[in-house]
């Protein structure tokens, strides 16, 4: 292949398939909602609706109470983790992400078990599990920035008069403020865009513009307003992500990094280690204790254990059009179709990410990123509007799950594979050039092997995502071919205890396949591979 | 024969290469010397293929190279800093070049092993790059390079990272090879002592040109300008390069006169070399047996054989410039 024809495929597949996919849908969620002349007044009167108001105004409130309070949670164990070195310390970081990658849908229904009846739907529960989800990110944003952080820093606060208090106000926070500032711009973002968590938790009092474009399109069926709706999300989000890059620049600190060996000490006195003991038990028990509840609930059977809604999984139900164990089929096949694009289009972007600097790399660079601003729910609705005609009809075309999963997952793809096909020294390919190895050869025998464990990362993640995605694919999924997330959205929707039964049963499934995926990942990124 | 013609190169407007020329007989190894910045890897690079040059040609048994690409010229390197692959082992390194040019799966293994025997690394097959030391590395390096049997072999510093001892070690090693071989080679060094080690003639790079090249006799004996002989470490007066082993010295009395004071004396392995200020102020070096040396601080009187003494010329290395065609 020569290098012109491995360009153009590297640049001309991922963009085509943005353009298509992406693009294309949210131009025609714009058409939609701002097509000209009454239209237009029709668009202004969604807006100003005082239900659009308390939409809006309720997606910003939870969204900011959301992320102080992960902050405020997650930080004791980010200190602990960032100042401390002990043994669990590599155990104590895996576990705090594992609640980040587990489907919404999942930690929802894990709060629904847990959670007393009394605040079971309304906003407290929705920031318990947007914390839940979150505690994650903090962590390990602002864990690890602060183990790269010098010592001597507050220590030569110490030496100049300044209490424990005084030096971490006036030197360490001020050193953190722009790992802070990332997380909390994460943070606030995937709460801000949040869909089964609200959806679940939320009941029919409480709604995000996430849950509303839902409500306007799938249940009253009024797409004008959803497309309304979508548009002042999309509005939001980018004003969200240029407020968290003004902000992140501001505060920008140059300055020494140490490598974590250097600057992480252990815990000397009996007071460092009940304090260390306190705060990671106490995080422990908060991301524990749901999980091991639902998976208790999904056995209860009357008064005892069995596996009662476990059995009753292969046998039709009235809540589905298929079996519930088809739904975990759906899911397996689904994912694994999603990830096996997302690795063509997101490892070809990566390659054409990682081979040159130029302009039009970083235009790229960007726009695969896009999609994760857009939410998912943005994306599915704008697959229905977009895609309801002949040739691509997506109520008769089965790939289109797969592919709006993909879109979701190329961003970290590429996120994931680019950094290591930078970081291959040039004179490695040179070598290889010199000793007879033509411009593809290089690829195969440099490039792809050295890769290939990130691609292998990637494809876990890719799957653990597709495997959980929710709000893309609750509309695209036919009624008769429903996935894991959607299947239990659907039993939640049913009354009767078998029915719940079942629900928290599907969701043990769906952690566990998950947590597989994410365990395959682990072991990829530390064994070494023999590639010869 | 390799014949680099009149080959110039420049990054952002400064010249790496300028008008250079330089012939490598078959059978040849021609140590480059210049000192960094002046040029020396981009010359390997140029004749590697991975860096096309301004203007020039390179000819290998007379054809053109230049619009060859680097993974058909059939051209050994022996990288700085070894650039072997980590994600494969010894045995993927060496056998690389063999599989590429499409050998049989015993031909590869035949080779390869030959290889790693020439180098001393009998036996390290499935050992992994990251457990070898650097002197390892190297000759991993080099057993890589050397198994497809390229029609040149290049080798950029080879040596450079490796301490002292191992260096002299390897230096022998890398001699003994070539000889055994007979492989056409041109080495990069800024090195004196592993120019004249390795190269049956060495060619004085100075900012992107070669000003003299000689066997190593000849440099010692006739250096071109007074930049090359200091270079070479001779010293340099008045429009003469003078040999530091060509220098008698011999203490005199404190109120005798003489003529200078010893500054400074290195031990250097079985010789001293003294640096010695004259009574007019210039520093002159001698290298003396260190069986009795004068110490810092004595007055010798010197004497100047007269066979280690030449003549610089004053305009320079004109002839060096380049083939007249």
């Amino acid at each position: 292949m020569s290098a012109r024809t491995w360009r153009g495929l590297t640049y001309g597949v991922p963009l085509a398939f943005l353009a298509l996919f992406f693009v294309y849908p949210l131009v025609s969620i714009m058409e939609r909602g701002l097509s000209s002349g009454d239209d237009l007044a029709a668009a202004i009167d969604v807006l100003t609706e005082p239900l659009t108001r308390e939409v809006v105004w309720f997606t910003v409130w939870q969204a900011v109470v959301s992320t102080a309070l992960t902050i405020l949670i997650a930080f004791p164990a980010s200190y602990v983790l960032g100042r401390y070195t002990f043994r669990g310390r590599g155990v104590a970081l895996a576990v705090v992400t594992v609640p980040f990658v587990l489907p919404t849908v999942v930690v929802a229904i894990a709060f629904l078990a847990v959670l007393p009846e009394r605040l079971e739907r309304g906003s407290a529960a929705i920031l318990i599990a947007h914390v839940f989800l979150n505690v994650a990110v903090v962590v390990r944003v602002v864990g690890t920035f602060w183990a790269g952080l010098d010592p001597r820093v507050s220590e030569a606060a110490a030496t100049l008069g300044a209490g424990p208090w005084r030096s971490f106000r006036e030197v360490t926070l001020p050193l953190l403020a722009p790992a802070l500032a990332a997380a909390a711009s994460i943070v606030f973002l995937f709460s801000f865009t949040s869909f089964g968590v609200v959806l679940i938790l939320g009941g029919p009092r409480y709604s995000t513009l996430e849950t509303e474009i839902y409500n306007q399109a799938v249940r009253m069926f009024d797409l004008r307003a959803a497309a309304v709706l979508a548009l002042v999300q999309l509005v939001c989000v980018a004003l969200a992500v240029w407020a968290a890059t003004r902000l992140e620049a501001g505060l920008a600190v140059g300055g020494w990094r140490g490598r974590e060996q250097d600057v992480l000490r252990p815990l000397r006195t009996p007071r460092e280690r009940t304090f260390a003991a306190i705060s990671l038990g106490a995080l422990a028990l908060f991301l524990g204790v749901p999980l091991a509840v639902l998976v208790e609930r999904s056995l209860a059977v009357g008064g005892g254990h069995g596996f009662e809604a476990y059995r009753a999984l292969g046998k039709p139900t009235n809540a589905l059009l298929a079996t519930p164990w088809e739904a975990v089929v759906n899911s397996i096949v689904y994912a694994g179709g999603a990830t096996a694009i997302a690795l063509v289009c997101g490892g070809l972007a990566a390659f054409a990410v990682a081979g040159s600097r130029r302009g039009g790399t970083r235009l790229l660079d960007g726009s695969l990123m896009l999609p994760l601003g857009a939410s998912a729910v943005m994306l599915g609705f704008g697959f229905v509007i977009a895609f309801d005609t002949e040739p691509i009809d997506f109520r008769s075309l089965p790939w289109i799950v797969p592919v709006v999963q993909a879109l979701v997952a190329i961003p970290f793809v590429v996120r994931i594979v680019a950094p290591t096909l930078r970081a291959i020294d040039e004179r490695q390919r040179e070598a290889a050039a010199v000793l007879g190895a033509s411009p593809g050869r290089v690829r195969r025998e440099i490039d792809l092997p050295v890769a290939g464990r990130a691609l292998g990362v990637a494809a876990g993640f890719a799957f653990a995502i597709s495997l959980g995605e929710f709000g893309a694919t609750v509309f695209l999924a036919r009624p008769d071919s429903p996935t894991l997330p959607v299947a239990i959205f659907r039993f939640l929707g049913r009354p009767g205890e078998l029915n719940v039964g079942q629900a928290y049963a599907l969701a043990v499934i769906l952690m566990v396949a998950v947590a597989l995926s994410i365990l395959v990942i682990e072991r990829l990124r530390r064994d070494r591979v023999s590639w010869f | 024969m390799l014949r680099i013609e009149n080959v110039s190169v420049s990054f952002g407007g400064k010249a790496a290469l300028d008008r250079l020329a330089l012939e490598i007989a078959a059978g040849e190894v021609v140590s480059v010397l210049g000192p960094s910045g002046s040029g020396k890897s981009t010359l390997l690079r140029v004749v590697a293929g991975l860096q096309p040059p301004d203007s020039g040609r390179v000819l290998l048994d007379g054809e053109d190279l230049v619009s060859v690409p680097a993974h058909r010229r059939g051209i050994g390197l022996v990288f700085q800093d070894h650039a072997l692959f980590h994600h494969r082992d010894v045995w993927g390194n060496v056998g690389f070049g063999l599989r590429m040019r499409g050998d049989s799966r015993q031909e590869i293994e035949r080779r390869a092993r030959y290889c790693l025997d020439l180098v001393g690394l009998a036996g390290y097959e499935r050992r992994s790059i990251l457990t070898l030391s650097g002197g390892e590395q190297q000759r991993v390096a080099l057993a890589r390079a050397l198994a497809p049997e390229p029609r040149v072999l290049l080798l950029d510093e080879p040596l450079g990272s490796l301490d002292r001892r191992l260096r002299d070690r390897l230096l022998e090693d890398l001699a003994k090879i070539f000889d055994e071989l007979r492989v056409t080679a041109l080495h990069v060094t800024h090195d004196r002592a592993e120019a004249f080690a390795l190269g049956d003639r060495v060619a004085v790079m100075r900012a992107g040109r070669i000003v003299q090249v000689g066997t190593p006799d000849e440099l010692w004996a006739r250096p071109a300008d007074e930049d090359t002989a200091r270079f070479l470490g001779l010293n340099v007066r008045d429009g003469t390069a003078v040999r530091p082993e060509a220098i008698t010295v011999r203490p005199v009395a404190p109120d005798q006169g003489g003529d200078g004071v010893v500054r400074r004396a290195v031990r250097q392995g079985p010789t001293v070399k003294l640096e010695i200020e004259l009574n007019s102020g210039e520093t002159l070096e001698a290298v003396v047996a260190a069986l009795a040396h004068p110490a810092p601080g004595d007055r010798v009187q010197i004497e100047v054989d007269e066979h280690g003494v030449s003549e610089l010329s004053v305009e320079g290395p004109k002839a060096l410039h380049g083939f007249d065609r």
